[in-house]
């Protein structure tokens, strides 16, 4: 199974070449966020290497002051005491200062990549097709810009920091040995064997924990947002219970799993503090032997002994930051697999300029099937002229949707090409199609703001009066002067307070206010009322005027102020004319507008 | 904004971890016993120096050897016996929480939901538990091990000489203070920290969620801006906060190192002097040695718990919301569901309105009588949706009420009167479930011939076209449906619960003009047995119902028939017929 993108994202155990893909793209992305930032890092490193090497001058100080300033202490010459003292107090003042330094400065840089990684997530989902979107469901795109984020800042925070401060504490530390006393060294270096294999006992057996701890992870953001955002529909069929069972279970799968890797950590660190405990005796043992025979003196091994122990010391932050390490990588691995994702409709790298579109749309030999393989739309031709408004009307699956989804770019035609006067769609920067082109769904997603917010996505630098000039033409207005706030009336989550038909206003202002060449509605008066719709309606004779329009609606009140009316079935325009020709015809279209009107009254 | 008592807020966990708290405990226990041993060793070396200064024999340095060894031995068994004593319960103590977060929330109602974003929800059940579960398995041991190994290293220290030991206590007194400090300034910017991650967590969402809106307007660079700006707004929190730890670590390096220093002149001094030996002045710099990780550690388990602070904080501000729709005490049952749904002076605003806004509903008087179906008409935002959620306790009458054969929806438990009432909601939410279990969420114990029936209502026979039929897993983690086909799956899932009284709040705006007439004519059926109340905007919608009901500023205005209405009321007709505009617009075109 091929781990390429977000395929096989569930999977623990994974072949040698597939760890190998993993690896090394999570191990790209990792360079990559670096190397903006290598300078500072070097600059970093060096300031903690300077302030580790200081930190170990203690011990090597202590020594001096049993070996040298206690003897001359004793023949009443306190110089060399002053001196070591000095010198320690010196080393101390610098190391701190060094370091806190060095914690500043090594936030700034993890919160910079922090940010970068944040930001390219985001813009890349972003810029994922909806296909992608609509298969990889949006609690995994949460939970990997949440959970997973949340892991690598861990990381970040402290991890990195102790690493390098941890493995630059025992270079030194052991380098200091070696200059101290060679065979305490030794004994020393003989220690890193078991050393060694316990920890890539608790690489291997950690790896797996970690990836199917964030997989887990996964399924309970899942399930957790699934709930909130439908939490009306929870209550009112009375699902609590039941979500309870199985968010419990998932809870229950996510907690083994952590308590596990706990566990594995909790064998791991004793056994750190075990193996330095025996080189301590050892070191001690032959120490204590060489001082009996007088070949070492003792404040050598006084030094010696503290060194060990120190040396040691940081191997819980180590094993601390390997945690972290093996958490973040997983995520790590999860995120790179969603960058390595390309958009199926990806943006062009050498854009035909469109400033100024007209409008003019051609199908040429245009097909779509999805990638499974079922065949939507088959090919066809189809040309509407600039400023024409065309009205499609079929049944339920008809591709009436799939036509709008391509004209905005939402899919690329699988076979023959869409241009937009005359130039093909896939050509156009996404910032010419998107100005030129837009959009109104049935869904009307409002976002966590203001009304007015909410219209002036169309257009972010609209002004207040631009705004609500927008509201007035498609009759929202009112409504919103009557909200708490007016304008300024926070929308809340999912607008909570606005009905189903005041989103579907808000939208359309929000459309009018873009002021596209070529505007798109699909279903975007479903939830209106009769006189909303008439206001909508008036507004749409003179939004529509000039410009090119494709409505897509099932009441066929919309349907009338069409130029030019398409019926579609099965993929296929059947009908293709001006309403009133279709309508005094004998077609379908012509029995759905009698059976219409019949419903009128 | 009020900054609670650190040890107030952090106390109120513990009943939530009752379970743990004796193997925390122990847990502590351990620790402590772990830096004894640690600490004995430096001890075990001021013997065995002063034998070595003084021409001991090697048979004193095996035992001493074999001692140091049992210490060290000892020592990481006490680490191996914590870490089991505390870890697993601590993962208990998580999944506990997080169970019973998800319980509340679902207990509370969709008012608070309106209020509050999801992904401050969410932050809170991820992030928030996981730093409670480390600060308690790991935090709270250690601060209370290291404080205790602190004091008995302190006292130790004294033993070598009092004037060492006294050196050491003043020379820390410093690193309290500032300790004291810290934990007011880090406290708030911890707080503000989590709440932005929860911001972000919510724009996230919004940015998932919103997709097709940020994509048809070509503002994923707008939104990205937008993110982005929040994003290093908790960037700069983030650095603050790693300023003042990067203060804190100043004193908790400068002054140990400090101490240190002048007991190393002090010492030499006191050793020359005969008042202390050799062996003596190593096992004080030793003891030290062992007193270094426990001090550091201080600073960084400090700023643990307060960040575990304001996690429980957060996590208690979900967990105190009171929940205001409640079942009743003693409650009441209806045995045999006739259907008599009767809303009686109801009036309702929301809890946030302003006082100056008038009420949304102002004395809706309405009765259906079993079997009936009425249509719900008025104007956009006239609160017609708001009404059919009252139904069901969705939102609680503010004042008047509503009756279901006589008795006050309030005096029913919730899961009763959900049970006899069923919604399909304008906007369809479907579940990460088969197409089944979706169609059958109210009523599981249905047969497959009843879930038929259902569908064939709803017309969604496109299920049995979909790749695995009606095992075919569908919402957030499977297939994604149209919006007519979710509408057409809601209104077969409110037919398949069979409740006494449906209610129906636009069940067919988004479904085409042949799929409508052919899901009327077999949804008569089912409401000639069923009472209905049916929120309609299409003429053709109302031609289910018996009765009509008009709304107009809050109340109920009108009701009769359709025919009635049109030739009597001019509101109505102004809501409800097209005929008009309708006339007007074949005109133009």
């Amino acid at each position: 199974m091929s781990m390429q993108g977000v395929a096989g994202e569930d999977k623990i155990e994974l072949s040698k070449e597939e760890s190998q893909q993993v690896k090394l793209r999570s191990r790209k992305l990792l360079l990559s966020l670096i190397y903006p930032v290598r300078g500072r890092l070097l600059l970093s490193l060096f300031i903690v290497i300077l302030s580790q090497a200081l930190r170990v001058a203690g011990p090597a100080l202590i020594a001096l002051s049993i070996d040298w300033a206690l003897p001359a202490a004793l023949k009443d010459d306190t110089t060399p005491l002053f001196l070591v003292v000095g010198g320690y107090l010196f080393a101390a003042a610098a190391t701190a200062s060094l370091i806190s330094w060095f914690l500043r400065f090594a936030a700034k840089l993890s919160q910079d990549v922090l940010l970068d990684l944040r930001k390219r997530i985001f813009v890349h989902t972003q810029k994922l097709s909806l296909e992608f979107h609509e298969k990889y469901t949006s609690g995994r795109v949460i939970s990997r810009q949440t959970s997973d984020l949340d892991s690598i800042s861990e990381l970040l925070d402290t991890g990195g920091n102790e690493m390098i401060v941890g493995i630059l504490y025992m270079l030194f530390t052991a380098t200091a040995l070696v200059f101290l006393d060679l065979p305490s060294f030794a004994i020393l270096a003989i220690s890193w064997i078991p050393l060694y294999f316990l920890t890539r006992w608790f690489q291997v057996n950690s790896k797996l924990m970690f990836r199917e701890s964030r997989v887990s992870s996964a399924k309970l953001i899942i399930h957790f947002v699934e709930t909130m955002t439908g939490i009306r529909a929870v209550k009112a069929f009375r699902k609590e219970k039941r979500n309870q069972g199985e968010y419990e279970t998932l809870v229950e799968k996510y907690r083994h799993i952590n308590a596990k890797v706990i566990q594995l950590f909790g064998i791991f660190d004793p056994a750190l503090i075990m193996i330095g405990n025996i080189s301590v005796a050892i070191i001690l043992l032959w120490g204590g032997v060489r001082v009996l025979e007088g070949s070492l003196g003792l404040g050598v091994l006084i030094a010696a002994i503290l060194y060990a122990r120190r040396f040691y010391d940081p191997m819980e932050d180590l094993a601390m930051f390997y945690n972290s390490y093996q958490s973040a990588n997983s995520a790590l691995e999860k995120i790179s697999g969603v960058l390595e994702e390309r958009p199926s409709v990806p943006e062009t790298t050498k854009p035909v300029a469109l400033p100024n579109a007209k409008g003019e749309l051609v199908f040429d030999k245009v097909g779509f099937h999805y990638s499974n393989g079922v065949e939507v739309i088959p090919e066809f031709s189809l040309t509407v002229p600039a400023g024409q408004t065309i009205a499609l009307v079929g049944t339920t699956g008809a591709g009436k949707s799939t036509i709008a989804k391509l004209i905005s770019r939402f899919y690329d035609p699988t076979s023959g090409k869409l241009t937009l006067d005359g130039i093909d769609v896939r050509d156009l920067s996404a910032k010419d199609l998107r100005r030129s082109v837009v959009m109104v769904t049935q869904e009307a997603y409002l976002f966590s703001g203001s009304v007015a917010d909410n219209i002036a996505l169309g257009k972010p630098d609209a002004s207040p009066e631009e705004i609500e000039q927008a509201a007035q033409a498609v009759g929202a207005h009112e409504f919103i002067l009557a909200l708490p706030e007016g304008y300024s009336t926070d929308v809340n989550k999912r607008g909570g307070r606005v009905s189903a038909g005041q989103r579907q206003l808000i939208s359309f202002a929000r459309a009018f206010i873009a002021n596209p060449a070529v505007l798109i509605l699909d279903e975007a008066t479903s939830s209106l009322d009769i006189p909303s719709e008439r206001l909508v309606q008036h507004g749409l004779k003179t939004l529509l005027a000039d410009r090119t329009a494709i409505i897509i609606a099932h009441r066929l009140s919309t349907v009338s102020i069409a130029d030019r009316v398409l019926v579609m079935e099965k993929g296929r325009v059947t009908e293709d004319d001006s309403p009133k020709n279709l309508i005094s015809g004998s077609g379908k279209f012509s029995k759905m507008h009698k059976a219409w009107r019949d419903s009128l009254v | 904004m009020k900054q609670d008592k650190t040890i107030a807020t952090v106390l109120r966990i513990f009943p939530y971890a009752k379970k743990a708290l004796p193997r925390i405990i122990l847990g502590i226990f351990a620790a402590v016993a772990a830096s004894l041993f640690a600490l004995a060793i430096p001890q075990l070396l001021r013997s065995l120096f002063d034998s070595l200064d003084n021409s001991g024999t090697l048979d004193t340095l095996y035992f001493f050897v074999f001692l140091v060894f049992l210490m060290g031995t000892l020592e990481a068994a006490m680490v191996l016996l914590r870490r089991w004593l505390v870890l697993t319960p601590g993962t208990f103590v998580e999944s506990g929480l997080r169970s019973t977060l998800y319980k509340k929330l679902q207990d509370l109602p969709v008012s608070f939901h309106d209020r509050w974003p999801s992904g401050q929800l969410l932050s809170r059940a991820t992030q928030d538990l996981s730093l409670i579960r480390r600060w308690l398995s790991f935090g709270v041991v250690l601060l209370f091990a290291n404080a205790l190994t602190i004091v008995v290293g302190l006292a130790i220290l004294f033993t070598f000489h009092w004037l060492l030991g006294l050196i050491f206590f003043l020379i820390s007194i410093p690193i309290w203070i500032q300790g004291y400090r810290f934990e007011e300034k880090y406290g708030q910017i911890a707080r503000l920290s989590q709440d932005q991650a929860g911001d972000l967590a919510t724009s996230v969402e919004e940015s998932v969620h919103g997709i097709r809106v940020l994509k048809a307007f070509g503002r994923g660079d707008h939104a990205a801006r937008k993110f982005a700006a929040e994003a290093k707004g908790l960037r700069s929190t983030e650095l603050k906060k790693a300023g003042l730890i990067a203060n804190i670590w100043v004193y908790l390096l400068l002054i140990p190192e400090t101490a240190v220093a002048v007991s190393m002149l002090v010492g030499v001094f006191l050793v020359a002097e005969g008042s202390l030996t050799v062996g003596g002045l190593v096992a004080f710099f030793a003891t030290t040695t062992v007193l270094r990780w426990p001090t550091e550690s201080i600073g960084f388990l400090l700023s643990m718990t307060l960040d575990a602070k304001t996690a429980i904080q957060r996590f208690f501000e979900v967990i105190d919301e009171p929940v205001l729709i409640k079942d009743p005490e003693v409650a009441e049952t209806i045995s045999s569901p006739k259907g008599r749904l009767e809303f009686k002076n109801v009036h309702f605003r929301y809890p946030d309105s302003k006082p100056e806004q008038p009420d949304l509903l102002r004395g809706v008087d309405l009765a259906l009588e079993p079997g009936e179906s009425v249509a719900l008409i008025g104007i956009t935002g006239c609160g017609k949706s708001t009404l059919t959620a009252l139904t069901t306790r969705l939102y609680e009458v503010s004042s008047g009420s509503i009756e279901l054969d006589g008795v006050d929806i309030r005096s029913l438990t919730r899961v009763e009167l959900r049970s006899h009432i069923a919604m399909a909601f304008e906007d369809a939410t479907l579940f990460s479930a088969s197409v089944r279990d979706n169609v059958l969420l109210g009523r599981p114990d249905s047969t497959e011939q009843e879930l038929k029936e259902a569908l064939s209502i709803a017309q969604a026979d496109f299920v049995y076209e979909l790749p695995d039929g009606l095992d075919t897993k569908i919402g957030e983690e499977g297939l994604s449906l149209s919006g007519g086909q979710r509408q057409r799956l809601a209104l077969a899932r409110a037919v398949a619960a069979k409740p006494s009284v449906l209610v129906l709040d636009d069940p067919l705006s988004a479904l085409d003009v042949d799929t409508e007439a052919l899901v009327e004519s077999a949804l008569r059926k089912v409401l000639k047995k069923t009472t209905a109340l049916i929120v309609a905007h299409r003429p053709s919608t109302v031609q289910l119902a018996d009765r009509v009901a008009l709304m107009q500023d809050g109340k109920i205005v009108a009701v009769g028939k359709h025919s009635e209405l049109l030739a009597t009321n001019d509101h109505y007709r102004y809501v409800i017929s097209s005929l008009d505009a309708a006339g007007k617009q074949i005109e133009v075109s």
